[in-house]
């Protein structure tokens, strides 16, 4: 009897999770006269691809298609997360392994520039761009989403480097390898796991970011995709068969990346809020 | 015979690299300069700006491009902000969806944390995947969903809504046909829909994180409360609440941080920044920074502001963290 109401809660916390995004991919997979009939249909009855041939052949903006702003989304993404993968090693690294004077500061510090509102930051980064010559550039966007990333990345990746044995990198010492060798050889495989799973997180805030895309951007060509979605969906009907469309091929990257990192990054997200 | 021999060796293994420590003193310095430059360019810098923007009046993108002076008005804008009664609305706006939200996604999160350590295997595997498309979900693509949900033709609530026997519905709400019925138009409304959607985003986080603590505990201690016959309930606040503390206060802050910033949900759900009643601090800032005519002095002060009020209240948790960092 008990396992008959917690299953059912079970699936009924299944059904809230899921809905929204079952209900996305239902009506990008529906005829027009379908969707906007009185009656939502549970499940298509005439499934269709003509949404997605719409996207992906079409043009979403004049000028520019689907693919182009995916592939910008990508770029963007993809270098956000190598290079914020790679500094945030290197710092949890240091937080994780040492005791250094200004471990403690450091640390508030990763804490306190979670809290800016990073809305606020528009101007001072768009002069800085603009002064550097990137405006309208996709490093622009790289580099700004790189800061963005970077505090949380450090702080999650430093609970993987501290669940490493000390004893590993100790061992290869006495036998003899340098500092750096150590930190190549037994860390990195060892935390890599750890750095997949963080790397979600920079993904997420490169791939989903709109305002600063929306402000550092004008060139349409060197639009990221959720900026182009914008424009699509923000017309003044909304047709939503292509708009869910869109938002499908819009979430799927994500959902497959999460899926296949998703246990390594709690146990990663656990093991820094209970051990430095 | 084994821990005789091996005794020596790991005492030797600890000597030497503290020793080797000592001497490489600057290694960690090293190891935290790309990104100390980063957060130090990136972020702090810019946070320094913003801070100056808001002692200055700056009403053009000239005055941005330094072609024209800076007029320095102190804390000018602050005052305006202040004693400006739209600012109460929006401050009370922030706080009690903040409060709101963080509530309920840390009960509703802890719950089904709960849930998913209860469940048989498959069960248990099955509702952590669905738990999972929620969370990895796009913020602008999850509202977009929701928008249509909530569509006043064709979406699916309009419809439930319709489905309702018509004297019900009427002895209810008052009415009987919800097609064309604006969703998004009552602040209250709005305020709900946004929690919805910001609580089906970032309950699975709190859920799985929960989950792995638990993991993480004896379930000894558990099983030999029930034998007792503790209830549930106490079981959860004398064993398993204590134990889970730590990961509790880190869930806590940072739904407060995430909570207090909410935009993108707002922005895609309002559809801009034209709603001013249903103003939270991240998008007013927003919004008097760059709506016409723009206010760049003015925003920038509100920015300050929403950061302070972050600092104050996450800064209990902050010392939290600290003191334990000092004991491990």
């Amino acid at each position: 009897m008990k396992k008959v109401a917690l299953n059912a809660a079970g699936l009924l916390v299944a059904l809230f999770a899921a809905f929204p995004v079952y209900w996305m991919i239902s009506t990008s997979l529906k005829p027009s006269n379908e969707i906007f009939s009185a009656t939502p249909q549970p499940v298509p009855t005439h499934p269709t691809l003509a949404h997605y041939r719409e996207i992906l052949t079409g043009n979403l903006i004049p000028g520019v298609s689907f693919f182009d702003f995916f592939l910008n989304s990508v770029l963007v993404a993809v270098s956000t997360v190598v290079l914020s993968g790679l500094v945030a090693l290197l710092a949890a690294t240091a937080v994780a392994r040492f005791r250094f004077r200004l471990r403690t500061s450091f640390l508030i510090m990763l804490l306190v520039v979670q809290m800016i509102p990073l809305e606020a930051l528009v101007i001072p980064l768009f002069l800085m761009i603009q002064r550097l010559g990137l405006y309208n550039t996709l490093p622009s966007l790289i580099l700004t989403y790189l800061g963005f990333s970077l505090p949380f990345a450090v702080w999650m990746l430093r609970g993987f480097v501290a669940a490493v044995p000390k004893e590993l990198e100790e061992a290869a010492a006495i036998d003899g390898a340098s500092r750096a060798q150590t930190f190549r050889r037994v860390l990195f495989p060892l935390v890599a796991p750890g750095l997949v799973a963080t790397s979600i997180f920079s993904f997420i805030t490169a791939w989903n970011e709109l305002i600063f895309a929306l402000t550092f951007i004008n060139d349409q060509g060197s639009y990221t995709l959720p900026v182009a979605m914008t424009f699509f969906f923000g017309r003044d009907d909304t047709n939503w068969g292509p708009v869910m469309a869109a938002s499908t091929l819009f979430t799927l990257p994500v959902i497959i990346f999460f899926l296949l990192v998703q246990r390594r990054m709690v146990s990663g997200l656990v093991a820094g809020a209970v051990k430095g | 015979m084994t821990t005789l021999t091996e005794v020596p060796e790991t005492a030797a293994a600890r000597e030497t690299p503290a020793r080797r420590r000592r001497r490489v003193d600057r290694l960690p310095y090293l190891l935290l300069l790309p990104a100390l430059v980063i957060i130090g360019v990136l972020l702090l810098w810019p946070l320094g700006q913003v801070v100056a923007m808001s002692f200055y009046r700056l009403n053009s993108v000239r005055q941005l491009r330094g072609d024209r002076e800076w007029p320095w008005v102190g804390l000018g804008n602050y005052a305006d902000i202040l004693s400006d009664p739209f600012f109460l609305t929006v401050l009370r706006n922030t706080v009690l969806f903040a409060a709101a939200n963080v509530l309920l996604t840390m009960v509703l999160g802890t719950l089904v944390g709960l849930l998913l350590n209860r469940l048989g295997r498959k069960m248990a595997t099955f509702v952590a995947s669905c738990v999972m498309l929620a969370w990895a979900t796009p913020a602008l693509t999850g509202t977009i969903v929701w928008k249509w949900i909530f569509d006043d033709t064709s979406g699916l609530v309009t419809w439930l809504f319709n489905a309702l026997p018509d004297g019900l519905s009427n002895s209810l709400f008052g009415r009987s046909d919800w097609t064309g019925y604006g969703w998004f138009n009552s602040p209250l409304l709005f305020f709900a829909i946004l929690t919805l959607v910001v609580v089906w985003h970032s309950f699975p986080f709190i859920a799985v994180s929960v989950l792995a603590g638990l993991k993480s505990v004896p379930s000894e201690l558990h099983e030999a409360a029930r034998v007792d016959g503790a209830s549930p309930w106490r079981v959860f606040w004398k064993i398993t609440f204590p134990l889970l503390r730590p990961v509790f206060g880190i869930l806590i802050v940072l739904s407060t941080i995430w909570d207090f910033k909410v935009f993108t949900q707002q922005f895609v759900l309002a559809g801009g920044t034209q709603d001013r009643p249903t103003f939270m601090l991240a998008i007013y800032s927003y919004a008097e920074a760059f709506s016409p005519p723009p206010k760049y002095g003015l925003g920038a002060a509100i920015a300050v502001i929403l950061t302070l009020i972050l600092l104050v209240v996450t800064g209990f948790y902050v010392r939290m963290v600290l003191r334990q960092e000092d004991e491990s």
